[in-house]
């Protein structure tokens, strides 16, 4: 078995040292050398089951085949089949517990790395080739809305597209992309790469329409009275939750939300040639041991803050950011302090973040969620020199929409209540998906809820019934 | 891109602009604010909407310019546009018939009451308008003012117009002359509010204020505008941007309108210094 003797191969990245102060991309990605030999590990199962572990049913061995080969257009090509925003997803899935985590490989070995191929096939042929749309069907004669130009949103829209319908976004903010572009750093995901998979499902004929604040500037009722025949709300992650610790709303303490929105949207990182300012830190508090995060305290980092720490109440093991993002905020220099809890967070007179008092944590019986609960050391607190805090512990819904939309049923956190298999609302013609459904989660299980709501979109609006449990099956399994 | 079609100087560095928004300028309803920012390099700053001709299809802006974004908006002509005006934002005013209703408007804050008044009037109810300025040449939308009510008051701080004193000088002697109030609206700088608060606070009036904080987004999603409410945080742009005046922590309010001084600052002075740079060519 020679081929297992190839070893994982890295993808090439700036050094730490110096990509800490600047907001270029980490790594560089893979050579096409380097790509060809990551791809001949892929031994071609026959029943592969990485597949299985792509929330958008990925051909996998087939365009890892085409790299092998050469073919790195066609690889491409191939992904778009089932994901229009590869050179994304990339970069940002987390796929060593998905696809990579399947893979036959790795149980002996390191899994092929999927991800760091997708990306290379996608970058490739957005350097290489002018990208072409696959031909399309023609008009339906049928509209869709969709409500938010993130990445459920994209998703539907391009797979509508494809089908013949006729698309239209409708973006809360003067941007298209939601998360890709307000909160995913530079560093992470280049905004050119946003903007080109965007420029792709443009190509498939979907136009957006910004500053449109659907429940504000039109109902979802007007939308279906003004001549569209279904409606797809992705309108995303929301209000941003804080601690309800005392001294929250001192000047330096931010929403991750707020904190990445004007660095990454706003280019506050580039102030004053941009005009949204952002706080100038010396040390910076992040609470939170998600990616965002992780994202927050690298993006503080590089606005030249001197010494940033993650504070996180449970241990490394629970913590949910991915093992490359903490690995990476590390390299960087970003401080753990971990079994942490920030109790109050003190001011000077002018209004001010001083300092952070917090106590030590240790992990006691499994909560609901499964992971160890915190629980307070009494007598540990201790008090931390901080001028910015970043909370960063996650969003709630953002009420806009089901505020203004009779008929649309929420749970009991705000969240839209959407059928699992057809993102079916309570409202008739009106699907949903992403963050507004899961709450907080990924940029791929946001497109894979989009790719059920597209197959469910078409089938209402061509009066197509739906699908039994054994024709949705096949239709599953036809796909792979 | 909103094209602007009217622009007046309606007092010294307050700026009067209609702008093309067909569809903001149908769905808005009194107490509504937009987001504008001027171009591509420019930050989002929230605007109330003075007035709005749905029949046009056009929004009245009107703005004090103070820092660099105003002034950047204030230099704008006819004929050249907004890069990008979002809304209507933030709930709409309770307008109902309450019987007696004070409109309190303090500098530019006149301009958001307009359409409150407007609105209040239009559904019947008795709307004293009390409106004030530091001076005569700073009062903004008096004949406007004096349409949207049933009668109108005008203070200046320094006498040169009306009655010299602030405006919670008139609501004194209104409540003193016995007049039945059911409701106080103050909108203003904050030191105007929390003054006007503090009266009518004194003879348990229910006032309604409307806030002003920094603000990204606008649509809830970053928290920037938080104030204290009732000892509650509230988001200013989906909670508000009205709340009970009583309730309200000034105090913080005020902090938190200062959080980017000196950035602002900066700002301004290489705008004022660099005017042939006032925008578009950095656009990417």
């Amino acid at each position: 078995m020679a081929k297992e003797k190839i070893p994982r191969q890295k993808m090439p990245e700036q050094r730490p040292e110096d990509r800490r102060r600047n907001f270029q991309e980490v790594p560089f990605g893979y050579t096409p050398e380097l790509a060809q030999l990551e791809a001949s590990r892929c031994i071609m199962c026959k029943k592969p089951k990485c597949i299985e572990g792509c929330p958008v049913e990925i051909n996998i061995p087939a365009f890892v085949a085409l790299i092998k080969s050469g073919d790195f257009i066609g690889a491409a090509k191939k992904i778009k089949e089932a994901n229009a925003l590869p050179a994304i997803c990339g970069r940002v899935c987390p796929q060593e517990e998905q696809c990579e985590v399947k893979c036959v490989i790795g149980i002996k070995n390191d899994p092929v790395a999927i991800g760091r191929l997708e990306r290379f096939a996608a970058d490739f042929e957005r350097l290489n080739s002018q990208i072409e749309p696959p031909p399309l069907p023609s008009f339906t004669g049928k509209k869709a809305a969709i409500v938010g130009c993130g990445p459920a949103g994209l998703t539907v829209a391009g797979e509508l597209a494809k089908l013949g319908h006729k698309v239209t976004i409708f973006e809360a903010l003067h941007q298209p992309g939601g998360v890709l572009i307000y909160g995913i750093p530079e560093f992470r995901l280049p905004k050119a790469i946003v903007e080109a998979e965007v420029d792709y499902v443009k190509k498939l004929g979907v136009e957006i329409v910004y500053n449109a604040v659907i429940g504000r500037f039109q109902t979802v009722d007007e939308l279906l009275s003004e001549g569209y025949d279904s409606v797809f709300l992705g309108t995303g992650a929301g209000l941003p939750y804080f601690m309800n610790i005392p001294g929250e709303n001192l000047n330096g303490v931010y929403s991750a939300n707020e904190y990445l929105t004007r660095s990454n949207l706003m280019k506050a990182y580039r102030f004053p040639e941009y005009d949204t300012p952002i706080a100038v830190s010396k040390k910076v508090a992040v609470l939170g041991g998600g990616n965002v995060a992780m994202d927050s305290a690298r993006t503080a980092l590089r606005l030249g803050a001197d010494e940033v720490s993650i504070v996180y109440r449970r241990s490394r093991t629970e913590m949910p950011a991915r093992v490359e993002e903490v690995h990476h905020a590390e390299e960087e220099g970003i401080q753990f302090q971990l079994l942490t809890n920030p109790v109050e967070i003190l001011g000077d007179d002018q209004g001010w973040v001083k300092s952070m008092r917090c106590i030590r944590m240790e992990l006691g019986e499994p909560d609901a969620s499964g992971r160890r609960r915190p629980v307070p050391l009494k007598g540990s607190e201790f008090e931390m020199e901080v001028d910015t805090v970043v909370v960063s512990i996650g969003n709630g819904a953002n009420p806009l929409v089901p505020q203004t939309t009779p008929g649309l049923n929420t749970n009991k956190w705000g969240n839209i209540i959407a059928d699992e298999k057809t993102a079916a609302t309570s409202k008739p013609g009106v699907f949903a998906g992403g963050d507004i459904v899961i709450g907080a989660a990924t940029v791929i299980l946001a497109m894979g809820a989009g790719k059920i709501a597209a197959r469910a979109m078409h089938r209402f609006m061509m009066g197509i019934p739906e699908p039994s449990e054994s024709e949705a099956q096949g239709m599953a399994s036809s796909k792979s | 891109m909103n094209e602007i079609i009217y622009k007046k100087v309606l007092a010294e560095s307050v700026k009067e602009l209609r702008v093309v928004a067909p569809r903001i300028a149908k769905a808005r309803k009194a107490g509504q604010f937009v987001i504008v920012r001027a171009n591509e390099t420019g930050e989002r700053i929230p605007l109330t909407i003075a007035d709005a001709d749905p029949k046009a299809g056009t929004l009245t802006l009107i703005f004090q310019e103070v820092g660099k974004s105003t002034l950047l908006l204030g230099s704008l002509e006819v004929g050249d546009s907004i890069q990008d005006v979002v809304g209507p934002l933030g709930k709409p005013t309770h307008v109902e018939e309450f019987g007696t209703v004070v409109c309190m408007g303090g500098g530019i804050g006149v301009a958001p009451m307009h359409p409150i008044a407007k609105a209040m009037k239009a559904a019947g109810n008795k709307v004293i308008a009390i409106i004030g300025a530091r001076n005569k040449d700073l009062l903004i939308m008096e004949d406007r003012m004096k349409a949207a009510s049933t009668e109108l008051h005008v203070s200046t701080d320094d006498g040169t117009y009306g009655v010299h004193g602030f405006v919670t000088t008139i609501l004194q002697s209104i409540i003193d002359s016995g007049e039945k109030i059911n409701l106080v609206v103050a909108i203003g700088p904050v030191p105007m509010m929390n003054a006007s608060c503090k009266l009518t606070a004194k003879f348990d009036l229910p006032t309604v204020v409307s806030l002003n904080p920094i603000m990204v987004d606008g649509t809830g999603m970053c928290g920037a505008c938080r104030v204290t409410v009732g000892g509650k945080t509230r988001f200013v742009c989906v909670d508000g941007p009205e709340f009970d005046g009583h309730q309200v922590d000034f105090v913080e309010l005020v902090k938190r309108q200062r959080a980017y001084l000196k950035q602002e600052d900066q700002s301004r002075q290489e705008f004022l210094q660099h005017p042939d740079k006032r925008c578009f060519e950095t656009a990417t």
